[in-house]
């Protein structure tokens, strides 16, 4: 565990920063898989540029709207530049707003696009794993096998290498796929299904996880459906490609 | 042999993924609904007992009922320094709902210059002295400063590394964990 980074007088927090290293490796290779027709490197760059601003703005707006008392005195502090003032799911939900907007907008093929963000997805999850590794989050339960590493005062499974050899597994099988054109979606859906099903399997060795009715992981329940779903669009998309119709 | 249908291979995937979420059930008790002693969020808060600057005795455990702000700090650290004024500007708004605790870690400080500060910027609040560093320990403190919020039954809510924390911050964190307070 290594959760900050300290450079004589600057202290980073490591997990941050492993995933803006996952952000900008993502993107570069994202942009050397992108297939010949459909999104441009600039339009890739734009999006992500443009969600990324969306995305801080309405996690903002959101939390501001959530707990406007507080800013009601002081509306300056609605500029703090403090980043647990954010609301996750409203700068989600914006990010997707303006991605979509701005797809509609240049005429971007809607599954051609997630395709083409997949293999900066594939190695965001990767970074993801390590950042949980050096923050100590998303810990594993306790353990006597050999390989349990000491972590807030037991030892417990190494549920973060779990995660990033998984995530390192689904993006070695998604890279030799990239590029190709076969169906659009394909790509993105497979990572999905394949991200899904390794939640669901680790799920199991978590320490941390939230229970939701007769003792479930809740994590394994969205993960099923998430599966679920995926491996439906998938099907669903291959018989209309079968029938002749490629359903862009 | 006829190859599996790939519908049927779905399918049993889906109903493979289904048996492990049943299996892989949890105990609440085994989870962090299982309150083991840790300084993370979700874990319950361990308890320590210091004396403070103005020699009384404090005890994490007897402030239970109401939320607890632990703030480790030392003077010589400047986002700590920076930071103690807005944490006593929440102090004097909320000293009757919420505990505040501001930890000197005094096994790496000196009396004299802790003292200093604390004249210099006029602070009220209780300032418990970790000499041997046994609270920093099991807080697991390994940069100054560091915060930790727990609500109203003894549970780290967040655990806040490194400074300065705003005003606005430490507002929000106070009102989420006194909505949460029964």
């Amino acid at each position: 565990m290594l959760p900050i980074l300290q450079i004589g007088p600057l202290a980073l927090r490591t997990s941050g920063l492993l995933l803006l290293i996952g952000v900008y490796l993502g993107l570069g290779l994202a942009e050397r898989r992108l297939p010949k027709e459909g999104l441009t490197p600039n339009q890739l760059y734009n999006l992500t540029f443009l969600a990324a601003i969306a995305g801080v703005l309405g996690a903002r707006l959101f939390f501001v709207a959530q707990n406007f008392s507080l800013f009601r005195n002081s509306p300056l502090n609605v500029f703090s530049l403090d980043a647990s003032l954010l609301d996750p799911f409203g700068g989600i939900a914006a990010a997707l707003i303006a991605s979509l907007i701005y797809g509609q907008r240049k005429g971007l093929a809607f599954w051609s696009t997630l395709d083409a963000f997949t293999p900066a997805l594939a190695v965001f999850a990767v970074f993801v794993g390590l950042a949980h590794l050096a923050s100590g989050q998303a810990f594993g339960a306790p353990t006597t096998l050999p390989w349990g590493i000491n972590l807030w005062g037991a030892t417990r499974h190494p549920s973060q290498i779990y995660e990033t050899l998984a995530a390192l597994v689904i993006l070695a099988f998604l890279w030799r796929r990239s590029g190709r054109q076969d169906m659009p979606g394909r790509l993105f859906l497979l990572f999905i299904v394949m991200s899904a099903g390794a939640r669901l399997l680790l799920e199991a060795w978590r320490g941390d996880s939230s229970l939701t009715l007769g003792g479930l992981r809740l994590a394994q329940v969205i993960a099923w459906a998430m599966m679920a779903g995926g491996i439906f669009l998938l099907e669903r998309k291959s018989a209309v490609l079968a029938s002749g119709n490629t359903g862009e | 042999m006829q190859p599996i249908p790939r519908r049927i291979l779905m399918v049993g995937l889906l109903l493979l993924g289904l048996t492990w979420a049943w299996l892989s059930r949890a105990d609440p008790a085994l989870v962090t609904g299982g309150l083991a002693p840790a300084p993370q969020a979700g874990f319950l808060a361990p308890d320590f007992t210091l004396e403070t600057i103005t020699g009384e005795t404090v005890s994490l455990s007897a402030l239970r009922g109401q939320p607890v702000i632990i703030n480790f700090w030392a003077s010589w650290c400047p986002p700590c320094r920076a930071e103690m004024p807005a944490l006593q500007a929440v102090y004097d708004d909320y000293k009757d709902q919420v505990a505040i605790l501001a930890v000197n870690a005094a096994s790496q400080d000196t009396l004299s210059d802790a003292l200093a500060f604390l004249n210099e910027i006029g602070l009220t609040i209780p300032v418990p002295l970790d000499t041997g560093g046994t609270a920093q320990r099991l807080y697991a403190v390994t940069s100054l400063p560091t915060t930790f919020f727990i609500d109203a039954d003894g549970v780290v809510s967040e655990v806040v590394v490194g400074g300065p924390m705003t005003e606005a911050g430490l507002r929000a964190r106070i009102e989420s964990l006194l909505e949460a307070t029964p």
